[in-house]
């Protein structure tokens, strides 16, 4: 094969991954079988709040094919065992004991009571119904400013309080801007909203499974998870497994969007009951299982104010959140909002800053990461209250933007959250977008269709977005008391033949890191992009790495592997020098080979890697190796871009809403693979968009998800949405060779808002300021009608729907 | 019960319980893994194969209703390691992310070419609203099946898939 | 996730079929299509003993002429239904409201028998088969016996079938080159109709002869909505007089109340509806 002439780094590669996932070639974790295999199957709890008075196992004991039923006696006799929190946010953060299985209470419907291993899965759930648990119900605690109140019930009676933590962010304390109380009392206008981030189940197409095989020398764990390295450690610490004896392997994993972080409950449980009965065990989730047990995303109460002078310069914002976190701490649970803390400002230069979250247990399923993990939540609110502040000073919305966002010649640019964004070009991605957009022609269209008073209104949707990604520079997360770094691994082995050998510690799970690593070492040591094998997932071949989530795969982990080659190419070069009987000064690498300056006289990193595999022939003190590796830690969070302008059409007679289009111009610096970003571009705005407009949980007042299936939790289809026009600007990072910034969460991030903008833009007229998400047609009829931004008013009773609203029996799966 | 289901040009004669889904049956039985169960409601789509024809879910067929016939999963399409041309557009146009629904998506999509050779973007979203995806956003599957489209012969579906000559997968990059 | 276990049994003829489930008991189901049934196995909200599957009952296949009636068989699939030409030409509303049903897999396997046995208000053959006043069939161990589509829905997911009794053909007076549409509204291509309406009209130089009306999901059962149909006989298929006629859409309804739709947006919905049907219908 001949080195690439032309750079690999831009090119829209078509995957490597492709070929085995779509011929069915999947290694799915519930693909994985093995000799004498048992099948676990979990009890949960129907009821959201009770004491566990008695735990009946006996008759399930005796059902056909099952081995063992386990409770949490069994399994944690001591009730020493508790599910780690890696995120700490304040020194007097409440965290309770959040245990494998339920032993006195359970504080959640979906908690694991009971654990039944059998062989077969079929037989493992029938022996479910066998269980019986006596309840002693408790009352629940569902609404937030009702769980903070004075005598209310409390989810665990020991801490004697719902409060999990307060976290606070003052510029006018930090020192790095004005004190917003003055701001707001000095301005002239002053827009205060409430708004509300609803709940939405993260959903991955793929659930989720683990499987332990106990009789190889290291402990062997699959399971369907985005963090293989961090689940190992910390596998290690919650069991007191010796680390060195755990192997954690991500197989082909289907999707995560966050929600696959986790340390689950039911991967303990499948590690102690593996152990214990020495035989592998298998947990495989069914949909309405995961619905309820996996963790949820969003969910907060956004009190907002905004102040600003009569001509639009905004002077100052203060945040104000109740943030759900469920029944218990999820591993970085949280700490999510604190990710979009520094975000509500996004990218404007405002003067004062106050951030303020309360973060709330309620008997809920916990909540922790959900693409963007608390930046999509930030970009709502402060996109939905600029345009609320435009209608107020009586401004355009864009032009009212521009007045306020960060200048191209302003950057590096250190905001009133005391984070430096490095570049950006907010009017070349905003022109660009407007004119893809024909925003002026729509502005139009929207004027005559008010005039006519058309049954069918237009109305434009804007949202300017950033974000902080790329986790994260390691000496900032320590100050804010993440309990883990944010560098990331890569090696790189030569092999002899001349293939090359790249084992990273991002843990793809449909990113397509395989096809854009190997651009980037093809670029870096000039060897075809065919030649390059990357490595991931398992912790005995990639053993080192932070795995993926926080859009920073490429821009840490990338680096890393741009590191790693340097150093192969540092390396080889005497190596070179020797073999061609020159002065390593007088050596160029360029396209794969080293070539002496000024001459035809050339040798290959192939032959380089070879001689050195052979060793004959070495200069005095090199070791004969090539293999490198290195592990980076970025200095600055990624700090990504865009412009996204959505016009939406609103029957008024009915409240259903059209996106006629949608169009997006995102800056994430120079693009590796621009056929994978525009990738996850579509990807992100199809779950903003969904966000707006289908999804949100729903729980009776007893606390039962009565959006437990996909039959009630609605997720678009393809007829459910529009195509999109996507561009990007191209605006390098200045803080990485590559010059390139995260992509994974931004489509996420800035359509939600841009949606919801498009609406209330459309039916303002009609006295309309807000309509609470998802906008149904239901929400938007009822808007127009009554000028308010009320919810339509959910309903009891029964309609027809098929299963219509499933109660989690907890028991049968 | 005793049933006999030729997959993938494969006859198989088992012992099944009555309650076993054909997906499971595929997966658990025939070891064809290629077919992946994505929920419990028949919304998803994840596990679409063909039955004698035509696309259905196979989480939502029992084994035993599958008796005598034949099924077709994503694992019976490419020919002598040829893919088929829904399978290369797949590739070719990045319909895919983390590949789960994918499949499904595949054996849908060629259900729908065989009933409409030549859809327009309307008619393909709409022909694939019984299959969901969370990584793609539907964009570039739309723009796969339209490729494929025009790459296949008409009427060409599951009775009659033909395949073109089309390049391996891995080699790409233009 | 698994159904719990029951035992099978695949009869080939109707006569059959009913011995199987007259010895079965009550515990029984009948699995037709199986499109609702398994997702309700799978969720085991049913733990049926026995089930009873017609999928090779060859009889209960097919669409015929008999007469002024198509007879359709209980086990024709939607996907038949969809294509069948004596379906387009003398109940274009079935093909109508068919189109809309779930999704082209569910299409193929799922039966407008089993649909319409099923009778879950949301179901979208429902009003249809009331609009076009057609009358059910139903087979038990003393014989057969007809049941207008008035007196069969009875209530959510109740039928006039005894448990005995196996619906075997839809009998639907011929509407011919009679014009149709259903409008279904849902939140996503794949929800249930929240509110939607069949209307099937006879029109004759611009003015509306007879028509049919019935709406989906405002009730229990499918509810005909004839005070629209009363208000447009002899009317011009003109705006104003659809307007008017499908103000009388929620007359007489009880409307369920859920997340979607409270009782004044689905009475609502259901005039906008039954106005827009009214017009794709007459081709207004």
């Amino acid at each position: 094969m001949t080195a690439t002439i032309e750079p690999e780094v831009g090119k829209s590669r078509r995957r490597k991954e492709d070929e085995r996932l779509i011929t069915g070639r999947t290694r799915w974790t519930d693909n994985i079988t093995l000799p004498g295999l048992l099948h676990m199957a979990i009890l949960r709890s129907p009821f959201s709040h009770a004491k566990i008075v008695s735990i009946d196992t006996s008759a399930a004991k005796n059902a056909p094919g099952v081995v063992a039923v386990f409770t949490a006696r069994d399994l944690d006799p001591d009730s020493s065992i508790g599910m780690p929190c890696a995120w700490p946010i304040t020194p007097d953060m409440k965290a309770p004991r959040r245990p494998i299985l339920a032993a006195d209470r359970v504080n959640f419907a979906g908690e694991g009571v009971a654990v039944v291993v059998a062989r077969s899965s079929a037989e493992a759930h029938d022996a479910l119904e066998e269980i019986d648990v006596e309840y002693d119900e408790l009352p629940v605690v569902l609404d937030l400013e009702a769980a903070l109140a004075d005598g209310a019930p409390l989810v665990h009676e020991e801490l004697g309080t719902n409060k999990n933590a307060l976290w606070i962010f003052d510029s006018g304390e930090a020192g790095t801007g004005g004190n917003v109380e003055d701001a707001i009392s000095s301005s002239e206008v002053v827009v205060k909203r409430r708004f509300r981030q609803q709940r939405l189940i993260p959903a991955f197409m793929e659930p989720r499974a683990c499987v332990v095989d106990p009789t190889s020398s290291q402990i062997t764990m699959w399971s369907a998870t985005q963090i293989p390295h961090i689940l190992r450690v910390m596998s290690a610490l919650t069991l007191g497994i010796p680390e060195h004896k755990l192997r954690v392997i991500a197989p082909d994993v289907g999707g995560g969007f966050g929600g696959k972080i986790g340390v689950l409950p039911e991967e303990m449980m499948s590690l102690l009951v593996a152990q214990k009965l020495g035989k592998p065990v298998k947990w495989n989730e069914s949909r309405s299982e995961t619905m309820l047990a996996a963790h949820h995303g969003r969910d907060q109460i956004q009190d907002i104010t905004i102040s600003a002078t009569r001509d639009g310069r905004v002077t100052g914002l203060k945040v104000e959140l109740l943030a759900n976190l469920g029944a218990y701490n999820g591993l970085v649970g949280p700490g999510v909002p604190i990710l979009g803390a520094f975000m509500f400002n996004a990218i404007y230069k405002i003067p004062a800053y106050h951030f303020a979250c309360t973060n709330v247990f309620t008997t809920t399923t916990l909540t922790d990461a959900y693409r963007g993990a608390g930046r999509p939540e930030a970009t709502f609110a402060i996109e939905r209250i600029m345009d609320e502040l435009a209608v107020e000073l009586g401004m355009d919305p864009m032009e009212l933007r521009e007045k306020n966002w960060i200048k191209h010649e302003e950057f590096p640019f250190t905001t009133v959250c005391g984070l430096t964004y490095d570049s950006g070009n907010y009017e070349a991605a905003t022109a660009k977008a407007k004119e893809l957009f024909d925003y002026d022609g729509l502005r139009a269209e929207q004027e005559k269709r008010r005039a006519s008073k058309d049954k069918v209104q237009l109305g434009i949707g804007i949202s300017t977005f950033t974000e902080m990604c790329g986790l994260a520079p390691s000496r900032v997360l320590g100050s804010l008391d993440f309990g883990a770094g944010g560098w990331e691994y890569a090696s790189i082995r030569m092999l002899p033949t001349g293939k090359v050998e790249v084992t990273t510690g991002a843990s793809a799970h449909g990113q397509g890191h395989e096809t854009a690593w190997s651009q980037i070492v093809a670029d870096q040591l000039g060897v075809a992009f065919e030649d390059v094998e990357i490595l991931h997932g398992d912790t005995q071949s990639s053993h080192k790495g932070l795995d993926t989530y926080g859009s920073r795969s490429l821009v840490v982990g990338g680096i890393a592997v741009v590191k790693a080659a340097e150093k192969v190419v540092a390396k080889a070069k005497p190596i070179a020098a020797h073999l061609l009987e020159c002065a390593e000064d007088d050596l160029e690498f360029a396209g794969g080979k080293f070539t002496v300056k000024g001459t035809d006289t050339s040798t290959t990193m192939g032959d380089v890697a070879l001689a050195t595999f052979f060793a004959h022939n070495l200069p005095d003190g090199v070791e004969p190796s090539l293999d490198s590796d290195a592990t980076f830690d970025p200095e600055n969070f990624s700090f990504p871009h865009g412009t996204h302008l959505c016009a939406a059409e609103v029957d008024t007679e009915t409240g259903r809403i059209k996106l006629r289009s949608y169009v997006c111009v995102d800056d994430v610096g120079v693009a590796v693979n621009p056929l994978l970003v525009e990738g996850q571009v579509h990807g992100g705005l199809a779950q903003g968009i969904a966000q707006a407009l289908f999804e949100g949980t729903e729980h009776d007042e007893s606390g039962t998800l009565t959006t437990g299936t996909f039959a009630d939790y609605l997720l678009p289809s393809a007829a459910d949405l529009p195509s999109f026009t996507t561009d990007r600007t191209e605006t390098p990072s200045t803080t990485n060779p590559l010059g390139a910034k995260g992509v994974g969460e931004a489509g996420t991030i800035a359509s939600t808002p841009a949606v919801v903008n498009a609406v209330i833009d459309a039916v303002r007229p009609f006295g309309v300021d807000d309509i609470e998400m998802p906008l149904t047609p239901m929400r938007v009829w009822h808007a127009i009608q009554h000028g308010t931004g009320d919810a339509g008013g959910p309903g009891r009773g029964e309609a027809g729907g098929g299963l219509g609203s499933i109660d989690a029996t907890g028991g049968a799966q | 019960m005793r049933i006999t289901v030729t997959v993938d040009g494969t006859k198989y004669t088992d012992e099944v319980e009555p309650r076993t889904l054909l997906a499971h049956h595929l997966r658990e039985r025939l070891g064809k893994v290629g077919t992946v169960v994505g929920c419990d409601t028949s919304n998803c789509g994840a596990c679409t194969v063909h039955l004698d024809g035509h696309s259905v879910k196979s989480c939502s067929v029992l084994a035993v209703q599958a008796d005598g016939c034949e099924v077709t999963t994503i694992e019976g399409l490419a020919r002598d390691g040829k893919l088929h041309p829904v399978q290369q557009a797949f590739h070719d146009n990045h319909a895919l992310q983390c590949g789960f629904c994918t499949p499904g998506m595949i054996m849908q999509s060629i259900d729908l070419l065989a009933d409409n050779p030549d859809p327009d973007e309307q008619a393909v979203r709409e022909g694939l609203e019984g299959n969901l995806c969370r990584c793609t956003g539907y964009q570039n599957i739309v723009r796969a099946v339209r490729d494929a489209a025009q790459h296949m012969s008409p009427g060409a579906g599951p009775d009659a898939e033909r395949i073109t000559e089309t390049k391996h997968v891995g080699v790409g990059g233009d | 996730m698994i159904p719990a276990s029951f035992d099978y049994v695949r009869p080939s003829t109707v006569d059959e079929a009913i011995q199987a489930l007259a010895s079965a008991g009550e515990d029984a189901k009948v699995l037709a299509g199986g499109q609702s049934l398994l997702p309700v196995l799978r969720m085991r909200l049913a733990t049926p003993t026995t089930l009873i599957d017609l999928g090779r009952v060859a009889e209960l296949r097919g669409v015929r002429e008999d007469g002024d009636a198509l007879v359709i068989g209980a086990m024709t699939t939607h996907y038949d239904v969809q294509r069948d030409a004596l379906v387009a030409e003398h109940a274009a509303l079935l093909k109508e409201a068919t189109d809309t049903v779930a999704d082209p897999q569910i299409r193929h396997r799922g039966t407008f028998g089993g649909a319409i046995a099923h009778a879950d208000p949301a179901g979208d053959l429902l009003a249809p088969v009331l609009a076009l006043e057609a009358s059910l069939v139903l087979a038990g161990p003393s014989g057969r016996r007809t049941v207008a589509a008035a007196e069969f829905f009875q209530d959510l997911f109740t039928t006039a079938l005894a448990p005995d009794e196996l619906l075997v053909e839809v009998r639907v007076p011929k509407h011919t080159g009679w014009r149709a549409h259903y409008e279904k509204f849902n939140r996503v291509a794949q929800a249930w109709s929240m509110v939607a309406v069949a209307v099937t009209v006879r029109t004759e130089a611009g003015v509306i002869e007879e028509a049919r009306v019935a709406l989906t999901n405002m009730g229990s059962t499918p509810v005909r909505a004839s005070g629209v149909e009363a208000a447009l006989v002899g009317a011009q298929a003109s705006a104003d007089s659809i307007a008017a006629a499908a103000s009388h859409a929620a007359e007489g309804t009880n409307p369920p109340v859920d997340s979607n739709a409270d009782v004044e947006y689905r009475r609502h919905l259901a005039q906008v509806l039954t106005g827009r049907a009214i017009a794709a219908a007459a081709g207004a």
